[in-house]
């Protein structure tokens, strides 16, 4: 029985062009809308897997603004339990403020249970801020060990097992737990809502908290967008004459044998 | 790839269903050198038909609507890009049973195969809607869904086929350039981030972008972009096992506002339920900006939770199916306008046409009618309620649009009352009278923003005076926006005399030496007349339809004065405007003149009373104007004797600042002669149909002739005007249907209660068969209202020759029950006062 704890961040949907506000401290939304990293649904993904296959739980956390609720609401639609939601102005936050205030959330739970959660899963890193840092300093905070860019998770007792598949080939990790894991896309699918799961997920109440501290912030100047990577298109060809070439290249790719 | 040409004829901005459908259109009827332009890459450009769910339910209560989708509809299936699946409209309430009962008269009326069912019957067709849920359901066969996108691609390749088009995808327009030009100001070229091209015409076809491409040529297009959510949910066990792209008849779930309709294995549900959520075109985002496309905004959950939990009621098992999960969410955009209707035809831009808020189940015969239009000045379907023209300025603003598209989002579904009142953006304008008529209990309705009393509270005495002449009704939809004081005004005024508010009246005086031959070539009626002559004439397109009618006063060799109805009065003012000649001038005065009319035995008695004038049969005939001076008015009143009731009286102009005081005068000299204030009701409903009056946009419109209507003079004049080679031919010609008047022979339904049809009903034989004229269209009521001179009920209807003899029994539908009627005039001849007695 496996309870899990999960934080995610509400941050733009950047399929689209990535804008920024005017004072270059946050990314606009106003176009594409606010939703999940693909690392965070991972990572919920994970975790519901994870409550579902041992008679667990998964909660779900963000530390973030009111509308945050949105994203809670999407991570209880697909199968978690409980949310918590730690209300704040991101943009006045930095990694060591989200971890102080995860850890503080997990001392508390774990506290008024009476037991650990046996993974705080994490995104590999924020898709708007990209800081790398969270996940180490909650594990450094709570003083459990942390294997960052997993792709899959497995439990056997108190082991956990976490693999992902790098350039190198694959990495496997065993550590004891409770632990701390950051995920990388590309080891479950993360599924969409049932109705009756986003349903449900309405009616679950959010668990509300201020920040435990004032916040120290990221020292962040400003935000920058990169140029355009310059991309080049090679043409294979025109007419049926095309077609080796494009059959070689989904051979290549791996989409055709 | 083709490059911006520097020259075209014709520009088509925009890659859409519509603009497509326009390309094809065009150069189908002999359009050479077409350019059509999208910002986008083909064949998806990132509009909203590339994310539509593309069915099509035909029946709708507007039969321009109905006509422009069965005319898609078989476009769609020429291009074999049509799935027939059929649909239900359901209904949870007995209220929407009842609409749904008003929808087969519709259905009868336009002549589309529909049928009301039981819960038992959707569920054989749909087995996993839950039968408990609903009442009963509208069933339509030939509702089916369409490839909107492969549609275009055909349309698009047809079209290059001709060797006439030349497509440019990824050139976005940003500027129109117009020029000032003596009649007006005309295009001149189209500017694009690949150059510019120099052009004869433009149509705009840009979607909800369409605003935006019409500020650039100072042209104002009265749509917004609005949010309609719709998901995607599947896979649903019971669809996968499916083939093609639909097995199931789609679902309008009509009271909660949502629809289910199969896609492959998944369920749409999209929704008309939610706030209102409308944008500015300038803030849609670019194709580089948006997540999916720029018309695919992201999903705002909150607004859709109640829509999912009625859809999982309705669809428990379907929708709640294990492995089902919403896989898709958008807020799409669409082109919603203030009255629903689409925006199409010439700008005051010359060359500058628009073709927007247009739905997929429009697009193709859009694309059709605007290329006719724009080829033969006109169309074989009247487009009248949709003609860019229609909009008086107040309505063409952001705030208007935004107001009334506010208030109708959740009506789509909605339903909707012939006679409903805005509650938005009301109080507009008001005539000079005004605050008389707010003591006077004034109930004001509203036309083109003019806040019109339609009836007065303060007439309730006379429901006690007339008793049951009033003709009351029992029932609330029959009663509704209507007031049995209507029938007691009107009784008054056929005993005493009324005094009617005419202010919302169009006004244009057209005036200079080429005044006369301006106004000849665009009205039928010879207006070569004496001055002070008043002229009532048809105005035609060149096929012989009605385009208006209207009076036009002669009132100098070189001065004309031309009256219309305020609701056409903008797109009559185009009419005339676009037929000057040199030399001739049209000045609108719509907001200068008041009109205020008095009609009744007592008319001449009260208005000699405040006039030395002499008002006679003889010194004032009538069809004659003139100036006269009425006591207690400081303003000269120009007096015209005709008469849209049938009774004595005259139309008085008079220049605002003067009216209230005219109008109090007018009520003052009455009362003693038992002189009502009189409304709307009376003057636009029971006085004209007593008299069998002919309404523009009821009986005449486009589709409509002079001969059919039962207008046609002895003489046809000899100067030309627009449609008289047509109209001389429909002369010679016996009818494909001829206008007639019948009256209900008894009004009680099987419950008891006495009913009231309002318009729109089908007319049938005894036994309930549909009857068919000779264009192939089916008998309905064009307008409907009590008589109450004649103790009855009228309906005017255009049947069939062979129907059309007077003492003829037929039948009229309403609300699926038939009551049966008698043929009562077949040609413009009144059932009150055939000899026009009253009137001198
Ligand atoms: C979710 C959803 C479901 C729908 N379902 C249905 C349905 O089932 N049935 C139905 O009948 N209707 C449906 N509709 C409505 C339908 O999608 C639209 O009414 C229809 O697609 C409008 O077609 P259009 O050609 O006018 O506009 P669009 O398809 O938007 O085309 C306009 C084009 O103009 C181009 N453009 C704009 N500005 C410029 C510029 N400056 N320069 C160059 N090009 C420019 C755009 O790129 C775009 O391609 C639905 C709409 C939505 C949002």
């Amino acid at each position: 029985m496996a309870d899990v704890l999960v934080c995610v961040k509400r941050v733009p949907d950047f399929s689209g062009e990535v804008l920024l506000s005017d004072d270059a401290q946050s990314a606009d939304a106003r176009y594409v809308g606010h939703t999940l990293s693909n690392h965070d649904l991972c990572a919920v993904e994970t975790a519901v897997q994870l409550a579902a296959a041992t008679g667990g739980s998964a909660t779900v956390l963000t530390v973030g603004s009111a509308d945050a609720v949105e994203q809670l609401r999407t991570a209880l639609g697909v199968g978690c339990a409980a949310a918590v939601l730690v209300e704040a102005d991101p943009v006045t936050l930095g990694p060591a403020d989200v971890a102080r205030e995860v850890a503080a959330v997990v001392a508390d739970h774990e506290a008024s249970r009476g037991a650990s959660y046996d993974l705080v899963l994490l995104g590999n890193d924020a898709a708007d801020s990209g800081d790398f840092q969270v996940g180490i300093r909650l594990a450094r905070l709570l003083d459990r060990p942390v294997v960052t860019g997993v792709q899959t998770v497995t439990l056997d007792g108190d082991r956990a097992t976490l693999v992902s598949d790098v350039a190198e080939g694959r990495e496997t990790y065993r550590v004891p737990t409770p632990a701390v894991v950051t995920v990388l896309e590309g080891g479950v699918e993360p599924r969409y809502p049932t109705i009756t799961g986003r349903m449900k997920a309405k009616k679950i109440p959010v668990e509300e908290r201020a920040l435990s501290a004032e916040p120290v912030g990221s020292g962040r100047v400003r935000l920058r967008v990169p140029a355009p990577q310059s991309s080049t298109s090679t043409l294979l060809g025109e007419g049926p004459e095309a077609a080796p070439a494009v059959v070689d290249l989904l051979q290549q790719l791996g989409v055709a044998r | 790839m083709a490059t911006v040409p520097s020259t075209a004829n014709v520009v088509v901005i925009g890659a859409g269903i519509v603009g497509n459908s326009l390309v094809h259109h065009l150069t189908r009827l002999g359009w050479k050198d077409v350019v059509q332009l999208d910002k986008g890459a083909l064949p998806n450009p990132g509009g909203s038909t590339g994310h539509a769910s593309n069915f099509i339910f035909p029946v709708d209560h507007s039969r321009e609507i109905t006509d422009l989708t069965m005319d898609s509809v078989r476009q769609y299936q020429e291009m074999g890009v049509f799935t027939q699946s059929g649909g239900f409209e359901v209904a949870r309430t007995e209220e929407r049973m009842e609409e749904l009962r008003r929808r087969m008269s519709s259905a009868k009326a336009w002549g589309i195969d529909s049928e009301l069912v039981t819960p038992a019957q959707v569920v054989e067709k749909v087995p996993f809607l839950d039968p408990d849920q609903i009442i009963g359901a509208f069933w339509t066969p030939t509702v089916g869904v369409v490839d909107s996108l492969r549609a275009g691609t055909i349309m698009r390749e047809q079209a290059l086929a001709t060797g006439e088009l030349t497509v440019v995808a990824g050139a976005e327009v940003e500027d129109l350039v117009v020029e000032d030009g003596e009649h007006g100001r005309r295009i001149r070229s189209v500017v694009t981030d690949q150059g510019t091209i120099e052009a004869s015409y433009v149509v705009i076809a840009a979607g909800v972008w369409s605003p935006k491409l019409g500020d650039m040529a100072g042209v104002r297009i009265a749509l917004t972009p609005a949010v309609h959510q719709m998901i995607s949910v599947g896979p649903c066990p019971q669809l996968a096992e499916t083939d093609g792209e639909i097995s199931f008849p789609i679902i309008r779930d009509m009271d909660t506002f949502c629809y289910e309709r199969q896609h492959g294995a998944d369920m749409e549900v999209g929704s008309y339920a939610h706030r209102p959520i409308l944008h500015e075109p300038e803030e849609i985002p670019s194709i580089e900006q948006a997540r999916l496309s720029p018309t695919e905004m992201p999903f705002t959950e909150d607004d859709f939770d109640q829509q999912l939990e009625e859809a999982l009621e309705l669809m428990p098992e379907l929708l709640g199916a294990e492995g089902a999960e919403i896989r898709y969410a958008i807020n799409g955009l669409l082109s919603l306008t203030a009255d629903g209707n689409p925006i199409l035809g010439e700008s005051e831009v010359k060359g500058l046409w628009v073709s927007a808020a247009v739905w997929i189940k429009e697009g193709p015969g859009v694309g059709r009618a605007v290329a006719e239009w724009m080829t033969h000045g006109h169309s074989e379907i009247d487009l009248h309620h949709s003609d860019i023209a229609r909009f008086h300025p107040h309505e063409t603003t952001r705030e208007h649009v935004r107001a009334r598209t506010s208030e109708a989002f959740n009506k789509t579904y909605g339903i909707v009352h012939p006679g409903e009142q805005w509650g938005s953006d009301r109080e507009v304008r008001y005539s000079p009278m005004a605050d008389s008529q707010k003591a006077l209990g004034a109930v004001f309705h509203e036309t083109v923003g003019w806040e019109r009393p339609f009836w007065y509270d303060s007439n309730a005495d006379l429901l006690e005076t007339y008793g049951d002449r009033v003709m009351p009704r029992e029932h609330e939809w029959d009663s509704r926006w209507w007031s049995p004081i209507i029938n007691a005004e009107h009784l008054a005024m056929r005993e005493h005399a009324g005094v009617v508010d005419l202010t919302a009246f169009s006004i244009f005086d057209i005036t200079g030496p080429g005044a006369l031959a301006s106004v000849q070539r665009t009205c039928v009626a010879q207006c070569d007349v004496a001055v002070g002559k008043v002229v009532y004439t048809p105005v035609l397109d060149a096929k012989g339809g009605f385009l208006s009618d209207l009076t036009v006063m002669r009132l100098g060799e070189d001065r004309f004065r031309v009256v219309t109805g305020g609701a056409h009065g903008m797109a009559d003012r185009k009419h005339f405007t676009d037929r000057l000649v040199d030399g001739a001038e049209l000045a609108d005065v719509t907001e200068e003149v008041s009109t205020i009319g008095i009609w009744g035995p007592k008319a001449r008695e009260v208005l000699a009373s405040l006039s030395s004038d002499d008002l006679s049969d003889g010194g004032f005939g009538f069809l004659t104007s003139r100036e006269i001076d009425v006591k207690g008015v400081d303003a000269p009143v120009l007096a015209s004797r005709i008469s849209y009731v049938g009774d004595l009286g005259w139309e008085l102009y008079v220049p605002f600042s003067a009216a209230a005081s005219l109008w109090d005068a007018l009520l003052t000299a009455g009362r003693e002669h038992g002189v009502r204030p009189v409304g709307i009701g009376v003057y636009g409903t029971t006085g004209r149909l007593e008299k069998g009056y002919r309404a523009f946009g009821a009986e005449l419109d486009a589709e409509r002739t002079i001969v059919e209507t039962g207008m046609q003079r002895p003489k046809v004049k000899a100067a030309d005007f627009l449609g008289r080679e047509a109209y001389l031919a429909q002369r010679e010609a016996a009818p494909a249907a001829v206008l007639c008047t019948l009256t209900v022979d008894d009004h009680t339904s099987a419950s008891g209660v006495k009913r009231y049809m309002l318009g729109g009903e089908p007319i049938l034989t005894t036994d309930g068969q549909l009857l068919t004229d000779g264009h192939g269209h089916h008998s309905y009521v064009t307008s409907a209202g009590s008589a109450p001179s004649l103790g009855k009920h009228v309906l005017l209807a255009f049947l069939p020759p062979e129907e059309a003899t007077i003492g003829n029994r037929l039948a009229v539908s309403y609300m699926e029950e038939l009551y049966p009627v008698t043929v009562g005039s077949v040609d413009a001849t009144p059932l009150l006062d055939p000899d026009n007695e009253r009137l001198r």
